[in-house]
């Protein structure tokens, strides 16, 4: 990775692009007023937050046992899990898991964590064919692109556009699209459902990841909203599960949590129209054969950092892309990974390191408005979590890869640094953006409990998460200005 | 070292910081939010359940027992089916009075299942507050696949035993042993411009009848 764009360079380009600002503006305004209306609905908002939180906390610190009773379940269940320390050794199970059926091609439903591994190039490698159901996922497929946002990936792709890729592409793929195909988000639908279903009803193979695993009774949950999950998850005979260490909790009645807080959070739903959960297999429905693969990946890295370890409470719903000033700006592609917008400024440079340009300048990506915070259902303090990592890139120090402490130099006068500071001037040069932040941030921070009820780790700390003065003092104090000039 | 124990060790290594007599309990979960929204009767939550049901574009329909043939023999008659797939614990009389309908077992395979017309089955419970109804593969609701296939689910809630306010109170009730499906409304996306669709895979067309006993 340490020959990608960093942050200001990708961003730059993107700013360019007027179209996919215009799209990403539009997107990402109508997403943001419709959540703040689906949260509004529930006068416990707050306190489904804090038990998230607290739920999650509870699992992170207890992560071995939990998984140790998550193992246990689901192979009593009938499934098998695997452990993977890392991308190379997830990828390697999951490729000699199909290579054992037989088949030359895989039906996929979106998930991140596939995605963070390269997944469907190192299943390339081998000659097996994955297949994105997603509908977003399928126009990033076929456009040979990125995906820029974890719950609308083609986010950056207007209608016509869209039109135009399955026009020139889905031939080549399956079934072609309708000569005559419009660019009316129905047609297009529809399009990419006749495509699809004949690859759902041959498919023997199956790869999901998952938003819940229940480590009392083995069970996964996939929350979505095409049906393409359920598809997935029900037809093919063999189906691998790639997931998150992190995404493990401890007991059923948790998801009466998580089930309220996720889908009004991210699309702005009372529920999203399909939730599927099973435990191992059932006789005579759904797979025959289930594995589950457990990936680190940097994730005990990032559990180590105590500070840093809330990153790990994430439960991908979007809301803080959505609010956040320079992810508008910017882009989804700017942040160089499968996790863009403000979680993927603490996630990437914590699962991966902060070796590279990028993701050296990721926690600069920021105007530290906090407006993140604000809307994150598990109350993940992603702005103290930037500044603790900023001060990591500036002044070294000692953290946790693969599994070893290292300590690590300064960046001052290297590469890194002068990367880092593009990144904090680019962010900083963009008075629009960061205005609309400061002013999100200075209407929310009376509402920012000082510190959440049951929140141990903060609770062992000295606060002030959100510095308490604005990103320009900050730059200021901390760089004397000099750098921003 | 197996990769199993590298991740274990390394999580154990990652939480030096946690006492080693702390237990999971030690660490404290609030559950002081709310277990429904809302006091209600059983009325207002088949209300409110109809109500959200419809806000996400299932179509609701409401009849007594004895209405529930001729109910169901008119929606398949509206939707010009000739074939529907029910599960084999699907009560016989709710297809009595649809004549000329042709019943698929369920245990046809996927390509069978999609030609056929429309699929009838029941619930374990619905949720007034998300208007959501869950199956969980009882014999009235059958294997998963049966009500993803078809483009037209018809779903059968009995008022008000299966009728639950909210999340927590539906979680309570579930098995997880049992492979649950979450539905509220059709299927949808709204991955182009955020403009919401009806139907990509799932059935197009979900309609609920609540059967008043
Ligand atoms: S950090 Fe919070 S707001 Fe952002 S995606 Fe994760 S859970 Fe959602």
């Amino acid at each position: 990775m340490s020959d990608a764009a960093s942050f200001p360079q990708a961003a730059r380009i993107s700013v360019r692009n007027a179209q996919l600002r215009g799209n990403l503006r539009h997107a990402t305004r109508t997403i943001r007023s419709k959540r703040a209306r689906a949260v509004a609905e529930l006068a416990d908002w707050d306190r489904l937050r804090a038990a998230g939180a607290a739920i999650k906390d509870r699992t992170l610190r207890h992560l071995d046992q939990y998984l140790e009773q998550l193992e246990a379940a689901v192979t009593a269940a009938g499934g098998t899990v695997h452990w993977a320390v890392d991308a190379d050794e997830a990828n390697r199970i999951v490729t000699r898991l199909v290579k054992a059926t037989g088949e030359k091609e895989v039906v996929k439903v979106k998930s991140m964590a596939t995605q963070e591994i390269g997944l469907n190039e190192a299943l390339a490698a081998a000659g097996i064919r994955a297949y994105e159901t997603d509908l977003a996922e399928l126009i990033v497929q076929l456009g040979a692109d990125r995906p820029s946002h974890i719950l609308v990936p083609a986010i950056h792709r207007n209608r016509t556009e869209i039109r135009d890729i399955f026009r020139r592409q889905m031939g080549a793929w399956g079934r072609p699209a309708p000569e005559d195909l419009s660019d009316s988000p129905a047609e297009l639908a529809e399009a990419a459902r006749l495509h699809l279903r004949e690859k759902f009803l041959r498919a023997k193979v199956a790869i999901s990841g998952a938003n819940f695993m229940v480590a009392e009774t083995g069970t996964l949950v996939v929350v979505e909203s095409e049906g393409n999950g359920r598809m997935c998850l029900t037809l093919p005979q063999t189906l691998i599960s790639v997931v998150g260490i992190e995404k493990t909790v401890p007991t059923w009645r948790d998801l009466e949590v998580f089930l309220q807080l996720l889908p009004r959070s991210s699309t702005a739903e009372r529920m999203n129209p399909y939730t599927s959960t099973w435990t191992g297999t059932t006789d005579g429905d759904g797979p025959s054969e289930f594995h589950l693969v457990l990936l680190d990946n940097g994730r005990t890295d990032t559990l180590a950092d105590q500070v840093g370890r809330q990153a790990l409470r994430c439960i991908r719903c979007s809301a803080c892309l959505n609010v956040c000033p320079v992810y508008e700006r910017a882009g989804g592609h700017a942040y160089g990974s499968a996790y863009p917008g403000p979680i993927g400024a603490i996630l990437t440079p914590q699962l991966r390191g902060t070796a590279s340009a990028l993701d050296a300048s990721l926690p600069y990506a920021s105007s530290l408005c906090g407006a993140c915070y604000e809307v994150c259902p598990v109350a993940i303090d992603i702005p103290e979590v930037l500044v603790h990592l900023r001060e990591r890139v500036a002044e070294g120090g000692s953290v946790t890869r693969n599994g070893a402490r290292v300590t690590i130099r300064p960046a001052k006068g290297h590469a890194a640094e002068r990367v880092a500071m593009r990144a904090a001037r680019w962010a900083f040069e963009h008075p629009r953006a960061l205005r609309a932040g400061e002013r999100l941030a200075a209407r929310t921070r009376r509402a920012h409990p000082a510190r959440l009820p049951g929140e141990p780790w903060s609770a062992s700390r000295d606060l002030p998460v959100v510095p308490p003065e604005p990103f320009r003092d900050w730059w200021q104090r901390t760089h004397g200005g000099k750098e921003a000039k | 070292m197996s990769s199993r124990e590298t991740v274990l060790n390394r999580i154990r290594r990652a939480l030096a910081d946690v006492p080693v007599t702390e237990v999971p309990r030690d660490v404290p979960v609030d559950r002081c939010y709310l277990r429904r929204h809302g006091e209600r009767t059983d009325e207002q939550s088949a209300e409110l359940l109809a109500e959200n049901l419809a806000d996400y574009r299932a179509v609701v329909h409401r009849c007594t027992d004895a209405e529930l043939p001729s109910r169901i023999a008119s929606l398949l008659a509206a939707h010009g089916s000739r074939t529907v797939v029910a599960p084999a614990g699907a009560p016989a009389r709710w297809l009595s009075e649809s004549t000329g309908v042709e019943r698929v077992p369920e245990d046809v395979t996927a390509h069978q299942l999609d030609t056929v017309d429309s699929v009838l089955t029941g619930c374990a419970v619905a949720i007034a507050e998300t208007g959501t109804v869950v199956l969980d593969a009882s014999p009235d609701q059958g294997r998963r696949r049966i009500t993803l296939v078809p483009d037209h689910h018809i779903c059968v809630v009995r008022v008000p035993e299966q009728v639950v306010d909210s999340v927590p109170e539906a979680l309570e009730r579930l098995s997880p042993q049992r492979p649950l499906t979450w539905i509220s409304g059709p299927s949808a996306t709204s991955d182009i411009e955020l403009d919401r669709v009806e139907g990509v895979h799932g059935p197009r067309e979900l309609e609920v009848v609540l059967v008043t006993s």
